[in-house]
């Protein structure tokens, strides 16, 4: 994976590649609707890996599905989805998301969309990936507003999923579910511990030494912006030629002229 | 039986004031044509079951003030950002939320669609949601061993509205992989639906379209209507209209805005 010299690469692409090293092996990874860097690293862990997952990407024609809206969650219910991202206006260090509100649900002072699938999917989707861009006490609390999943669940509760770790702009976190917390697994790099220390509002465990989070290495980014970029820009057309400078044939396009 | 109406507002003369209105998510075919002759009407205080999100429809109708209770899983306008009037009339109290989420609500309606008073889902026990959600219930499972299960009642809406590719004039309608869109008109008492265009020979005949139709039996009316879910997308037909929904993010973004938004595109019946 290591590449002799050491390429420029964009935030993003980092992002995708710590991602896809923690999807592993799978057999289908789905990614919810407007999340294009978990996109690709499900795209990129399909064309690198040797599983050669099934990808999902909700709200796109790149799914298999054909019993409407409620397959996925049918799909997952049934042990059939490996992988999925989450992310809040608010995570605690709990594992706690909340997606409806901040203040008190009678009267908050901001509102956020809505659960979407969270408050069934944390709960039986084996390998939850946390992904949050903005790493600040705004975001990473110390405990959420409203719970709309929580991060871990009594023992009685039948709980097959939950998260595995949660990803920042700054850093990477892994999640121990037995004490529901999380713990520094690496900085990114131009980031550091302090930094992360002072922008993080719940507490977490770190070793002695944080190493860093290894840049994409050559093989990686050639995969991502030659491979994967042309698939994205499928779905996601401005942030493939944001991020990996793709201009290829819109998808709408191709609508408008059918 | 299914009938092909004269005109898009004698379709949905049956949604009146008050209203459980069901309506899918963006990707399925959204009457927005319809929706929009509904603010026309001004109709008033309506129950919006959006199966399972919104987006433009939801925020539209808050706005125009045609909603009294919302329940569904999420309202933004997607990857245009949050949906202002949605968030405006939160903050205000200006509607009655009821948060769900995704697979809650499709239970909801598949226990209505079969007739029994409820549907268990695994999930949700720990989440706000069911404390918010006074009619949602925590029971132990009577095959299990301390094994706590949530129980959702059926949800049987008044009206299901939606837009679909094709109709025949029998009034079955195709309705292609959009699986919910059969299991609304299941659970609700009359479906309304408008379609691009009538297909001359019957879908139920036809082997390649049969297993994506909702037979006419279940249709209370159709109406023709081209583009009708324009400015949102239609499966296989067309794509969303970014820059018009570009353009409503912006203007919505004030209550001002929204008045010209309604009077440039609502008031005004857009020229197909």
């Amino acid at each position: 994976m290591k590449s002799a010299q050491p390429e420029e690469f964009r935030d993003e692409e980092l992002l995708a590649d710590v991602i896809c090293r923690l999807i592993g092996d799978a057999r289908h990874i789905a990614v919810g609707n407007a999340s294009p860097i978990p996109a690709t690293a499900a795209l990129l862990a399909r064309e690198s890996g040797a599983s050669k997952p099934y990808v999902s990407l909700l709200g796109s024609a790149h799914t298999f599905f054909t019993d409407g809206a409620r397959e996925l969650f049918d799909c997952a219910g049934q042990g059939r989805v490996d992988v999925f991202f989450l992310s809040g206006g608010q995570i605690d260090g709990e594992g706690n998301i909340n997606l409806v509100n901040i203040g008190d649900y009678e009267k908050p002072k901001v509102r956020f969309p809505g659960s979407f699938g969270s408050a069934y999917l944390y709960y039986v989707v084996p390998r939850v990936i946390l992904f949050r861009v903005e790493h600040s006490r705004r975001t990473l609390v110390p405990k959420v507003d409203f719970i709309s999943a929580p991060g871990g669940s009594p023992g009685n509760v039948d709980r097959p999923g939950g998260p595995i770790a949660l990803i920042t702009n700054r850093c990477l976190f892994d999640f121990d579910r037995a004490r529901r917390r999380f713990r520094l697994v690496s900085v990114h790099p131009g980031h550091s511990v302090e930094e992360i220390i002072e922008h993080t509002g719940f507490a977490f465990d770190k070793p002695a030494q944080v190493p860093l989070t290894p840049a994409p290495s050559a093989d990686t980014l050639r995969l991502m912006r030659g491979v994967v970029a042309p698939m994205l820009a499928e779905v996601y057309p401005e942030f493939a030629r944001r991020v990996f400078g793709y201009v290829g044939t819109r998808r709408g396009d191709r609508d408008a002229a059918s | 039986m299914a009938r092909i109406t004269r005109s898009l507002e004698e379709a949905i003369a049956p949604i009146g004031d008050g209203c459980m209105l069901a309506v899918p998510r963006e990707t399925s075919g959204v009457a927005m044509a319809a929706t929009r002759a509904l603010v026309r009407r001004g109709i008033k205080r309506l129950h919006l079951v959006a199966l399972p999100t919104s987006t433009l429809q939801a925020d539209l109708l808050i706005g125009a003030g045609c909603i009294g209770t919302l329940e569904t899983s999420a309202v933004s306008l997607g990857e245009f950002g949050p949906a202002p009037r949605f968030t405006a009339a939160i903050l205000d109290g200006a509607i009655r939320m009821r948060d769900a989420t995704c697979p809650a609500l499709h239970a909801q309606f598949q226990a209505a669609e079969k007739g029994v008073p409820f549907m268990p889902l695994r999930g949700l026990i720990g989440s706000d949601l069911l404390t918010q959600r006074t009619d949602w219930k925590v029971v132990d499972n009577p095959f299990g061993d301390n094994d706590p299960i949530v129980l959702l009642p059926a949800l049987k809406p008044d009206v299901a509205l939606f837009h679909a590719p094709l109709a025949d004039r029998d009034g079955n309608v195709y309705i292609g992989k959009e699986r919910e869109l059969v299991t609304m008109a299941h659970a609700a008492q009359r479906t309304i639906v408008t379609v691009e265009e009538v297909h001359d020979t019957n879908l139920l005949r036809d082997p390649l379209f049969v297993a994506g139709t909702l037979p006419g039996f279940y249709v209370e009316a159709v109406a023709v209507e081209r583009c009708g879910a324009w400015p949102l997308p239609l499966p296989d037909r067309y794509g969303i209209d970014a820059a018009h929904i570009a353009e409503y993010a912006r203007l919505a973004a004030t209550p001002e805005g929204f008045a010209q938004y309604l009077d440039r595109y609502v008031y005004e019946k857009r020229a197909a």
